[in-house]
């Protein structure tokens, strides 16, 4: 933890929760397409890219300086404020699969950013 | 504690997986789209702004990689209209994956343990998500 500046860590934690407004504004612009496929072109869909795209400046800006194996788990950080998000906003609710399963994936990302150098 | 061996699902298994496939296709395209942007980026030199905005207009591998990234977040769009975002979000992390198992044979990236062990857990973290779904 300590060859990693405070400041990275703050741009990725920036990163990890614009890119879980975006996932909510994307999900927010796809149950549109239930009206029909061009329904795609929407606001809150192009809200959503939007946020992703300024999510990953803040990450490219983060991952700059420090280490992989604490900048990489942090970004996963944005699949738990998405639960949180989708439980309060789209009522989809905890289940211990979906716990187990990212508990899963945040330590398989700390290991590959452990092992990028 | 309502897991899907115990309760039948009413759908065909097929019908309920369609989101989980979906995402899988975007993690495979969004791998493919970093794969080209670094290609491109290396053969990137470093110019002036108009320079360097021609150089990337006319970067086939870049230009190839932002074109498989849109279609990457059409197919999570497809995905996210039916299936849980919950769910579905977290599976985004196999993009890891392939993007590893990619730079292996492509930019010939050294294999070590860590990473090895990270993309097999994180294998595992999806396939326990892609068993959670109830729509």
């Amino acid at each position: 933890m300590s060859g990693t500046p405070v400041i990275s860590m703050l741009l990725i934690l920036v990163a990890s929760i614009l890119g879980s407004f975006g996932a909510v504004l994307l999900k927010l612009g796809a149950v549109e397409l239930h009206k029909g496929f061009w329904h795609i072109l929407n606001v809150k869909l192009g809200a959503g890219v939007g946020l992703f795209l300024t999510s990953s400046c803040f990450f490219v800006a983060g991952i700059r300086h420090g280490e992989l194996s604490v900048l990489y788990p942090m970004v996963s950080l944005g699949y738990i404020w998405t639960l949180f998000w989708a439980r309060l906003i789209f009522k989809e609710g905890f289940t211990r699969q979906k716990f187990m399963g990212l508990a899963l994936i945040l330590l398989g990302v700390f290991f590959v950013g452990l092992g990028s150098k | 504690m309502n897991t899907a061996a115990s309760n039948p699902a009413r759908e065909p298994d097929t019908a309920a997986r369609r989101p989980v496939l979906l995402v899988f296709g975007c993690t495979i395209l969004g791998a493919a789209a970093q794969i080209l942007m670094k290609w491109g980026a290396n053969h990137l030199a470093h110019a002036g702004l108009i320079d360097t905005v021609i150089a990337v207009a006319t970067n086939l591998p870049l230009m190839s990689g932002y074109v498989l990234y849109g279609l990457s977040t059409v197919l999570l769009v497809l995905a996210l209209k039916d299936g849980e975002l919950s769910l579905l979000y977290p599976v985004i992390a196999l993009t890891y994956v392939w993007v590893t198992v990619l730079s292996l044979v492509f930019f010939h990236d050294k294999a070590n343990p860590f990473k090895l062990a990270g993309i097999t857990i994180i294998v595992i973290g999806v396939s326990v998500l892609g068993r959670g779904g109830k729509k």
